[in-house]
């Protein structure tokens, strides 16, 4: 990284005229923001203004699904006041869980701008092969745990090599595995077709038993808060040392008291029950490096890239066949982790496991949160979000004695209202040049 | 990551003797010679279905020549593949720039060949070296933390021009930059190219506009037919003599016979 001469000359070129004015300027601002035609926006109310600016313009982010689990949330409460008890919210933790999983992976399959409606099934598939190898074949659990595991990581190599090498469209290649793998399950499961795994065996007690005691839980919380704040104070004085602009530290000091309060309620509320379960704290870390891995990595960069315009990511040297083949062997891989997680939650397997709404819910979830149709726009966290408006929803008519059938349509009603957004807000970057 | 400036002189960087390419019963490119030299800029120009795309596709490396060689920096070279002719460095910018809409200018400029600490993206030194990268050509970009969908079409053909510089390449083909531009936009773009050839580079243009030719390009050289068809020195020509080139006006002996003198004459400058 040399400063090379014309370079230097191009800008001392610059000085005699206007050149004064221009480089005491420069000397004061850093380098990212000298442009006269930038909004200046400094200190806390700059960030403000940006933020409801980011807004209006339509890059919306997972405000709408925030807002939406609020009034969720509200309507509830006010028509059954036990909804945000403490008991009804750590069942709500372990209904999610299982769901977010599969989401996490349709979130990466939607990056790409592709779809995986196979996800159920896949579950389903897992969760049969743990039921059949654990229960009848008496497998170490750790063993039928990693066969269930490889499974959906081979079906989803399998798409990806369908996908890659001949083109086939995703929206069938996995609707044939939907058929398909159902078809697979009730092949393993046999005739009887249903399975109990064992009450005492690890795995149940992980899914049903397991939470944190109060102290560690608050000592997490703690533990993240203090990760979070280090990692902005370090990136704010890597970038202060090189000439950038960097996030004062009282907008910093916001958005740590800001994370410690979002963490601490919640642990609080769940708190005052069993807790926070350990499997969905399992959820939410895989969401958490799900996250870092499409923000922070290369492999996620060219996600989002591929997402946006395959042709410019194949010209700027990017494997998009490896891409294409490592996000659907992640979403299978996603979908079977959360197939195993439910049987454990539900301590059987069926054959309708995986069946009914499990994968329109996953899907669901994934949009609701806020991850676009259309590709190259998604968070890991709109998984965790979205899945919380599901299960809400579904948890809430529960309590109301109300059933599938008003269950469905709500649903379908959010969903349609998350789409909408999506489709609008979409429209509205585009006209603001943020698309 | 810089390009390290090279000694300006006039010193061959790229030079094609006999060229050929057909297309099933087409002769594209029949015998093409083209010299490119260092800290100049070759405008390429000629009528649709001249061979121009196929000219400068056959250097990027997306087709292989069937007949003629390619010395690049002194050596023969077969170029296989655009890998190969990036890592040569011999970049191009093609009309519909490549660029991701949904990502920013950082993301762009390093898509494919991002910087690192450890397996951790490093946003802080890829923001500092592409404004770096931008201040040394001049390039009015607002933010680089914006998407490229809200650019301009001027600032778009400048991160995709800056993007083509990250490789340190020697020669550097625009193809059509300014095509869809405005007149403010278009001037942007000129100014970019002659900054180019300041740091030492060797700049192909390939454009439809005399104006633009006339402006930035020291020599134009006219492909007529699939077949070279002069070469011009810009300080010394006329727009009509290479209009009448491109065209064809000269197919007659006597203005044969000018345009061999202008061409002598071109290339002893």
């Amino acid at each position: 990284m040399t400063i090379d001469d014309s370079g230097v000359r191009v800008q001392d070129s610059t000085v005699p005229g206007n050149g004064n004015n221009n480089s005491s300027t420069a000397a004061e601002l850093p380098a990212d923001l000298q442009d006269e035609r930038l909004i200046a926006s400094h200190g806390f109310s700059g960030a403000v203004e940006a933020f409801t600016a980011r807004l209006r313009s339509g890059d919306l982010g997972s405000v709408p699904v925030v807002v939406g689990l609020i009034i969720i949330w509200a309507v509830f409460q006010i028509a059954n006041s036990s909804f945000l008890s403490s008991r009804n919210l750590v069942n709500l933790t372990l209904q999610t869980t299982s769901v977010g999983v599969i989401a996490i992976g349709i979130v990466l399959v939607l990056l790409l701008g592709e779809i995986d409606l196979s996800v159920g099934s896949v579950s389903g598939l897992s969760a049969a092969v743990l039921g059949v190898t654990f229960v009848n074949q008496g497998w170490p659990l750790a063993l039928s745990l990693i066969a269930g595991v490889l499974l959906g990581l081979v079906i989803g190599l399998f798409y990806g090599a369908l996908y890659t090498r001949f083109g086939v469209p995703s929206f069938v290649i996995t609707l044939a595995g939907l058929l398909g793998f159902l078809g697979l399950q009730l092949l393993v499961l046999g005739k009887e077709g249903s399975l109990n795994l064992p009450f005492d065996s690890a795995l149940v007690g992980f899914a049903t038993r397991s939470f944190l005691s109060p102290a560690l839980a608050y000592g997490l919380v703690a533990v993240v808060v203090a990760v979070y704040l280090l990692s902005r104070l370090r990136s704010r004085g890597a970038r202060a040392a090189a000439g950038l602009s960097a996030a004062p530290t009282s907008i910093i000091a916001i958005k740590a008291g800001a994370l410690a309060v979002i963490l601490l309620v919640p642990v609080l509320v769940l708190n005052g029950d069993r807790g926070v379960s350990s499997m969905f704290l399992l959820f939410v870390g895989m969401v958490v490096a799900t996250d870092f891995a499409i923000r922070r990595t290369r492999w996620g960069r060219s996600v989002v890239a591929v997402g946006g315009n395959v042709e410019a990511a194949r010209r700027a040297g990017i494997n998009v066949r490896m891409i294409y083949l490592t996000v659907f062997a992640a979403c299978s891989t996603f979908a079977a982790v959360g197939g195993l997680l439910a049987a454990a939650r539900l301590v059987a397997v069926n054959q309708s496991s995986g069946g009914a709404d499990t994968n329109l819910n996953a899907i669901a979830a994934a949009v609701i949160g806020g991850t676009s149709l259309f590709g190259g726009r998604g968070s890991a966290y709109s998984a965790l979000l979205g899945a919380l408006v599901i299960m809400s929803i579904s948890n809430g008519l529960a309590l109301l004695s109300l059933d599938s059938s008003v269950r469905f349509m709500v649903t379908a009603g959010v969903l349609l209202i998350a789409v909408t957004i999506d489709s609008l807000s979409r429209r509205s970057r585009q006209a603001h040049g943020r698309a | 990551m810089t390009v390290t400036p090279a000694p300006v002189t006039t010193s061959t960087v790229l030079e094609l003797r006999g060229v050929s390419k057909r297309f099933g019963a087409v002769q594209a490119l029949k015998n093409i010679d083209l010299d490119v030299r260092a800290g100049e800029v070759l405008a390429l120009v000629g009528d649709n279905g001249a061979g121009k795309s196929t000219l400068v596709k056959t250097i990027a490396g997306v087709y292989t020549a069937d007949d003629g060689t390619m010395v690049f920096d002194g050596r023969e070279v077969r170029v296989g593949s655009p890998a190969e002719a990036q890592h040569l460095g011999i970049a191009t910018v093609f009309q519909d720039l490549a660029l991701c809409d949904n990502l920013d200018v950082v993301a762009n400029l390093y898509l494919g060949r991002e910087l690192r600490t450890g397996r951790v993206l490093d946003e802080v030194e890829m923001e500092r070296s592409s404004w770096e990268l931008l201040r040394q050509l001049s390039a009015k970009i607002p933010s680089v933390r914006i998407p490229v969908a809200s650019l301009s079409g001027g600032q778009r053909q400048t991160v995709a021009i800056a993007r083509s510089l990250l490789g340190q390449p020697k020669v550097v083909m625009l193809d059509e930059p300014t095509a869809a531009l405005g007149v403010a936009q278009t001037a942007e773009v000129l100014n970019l190219v002659e900054r180019l050839r300041e740091r030492g580079l060797a700049v192909i243009l390939i454009s439809h506009n005399m104006a633009d030719v006339m402006a930035v390009a020291d020599r134009v050289a006219v492909l007529r037919l699939g077949r070279n068809n002069g070469v011009f020195t810009v300080s010394d020509t006329r727009t009509q003599d290479i209009i009448a080139a491109i065209t064809g006006a000269t197919d007659n002996a006597v203005s044969e016979r000018a345009a061999r003198r202008t061409q002598q004459e071109g290339s002893a400058s």
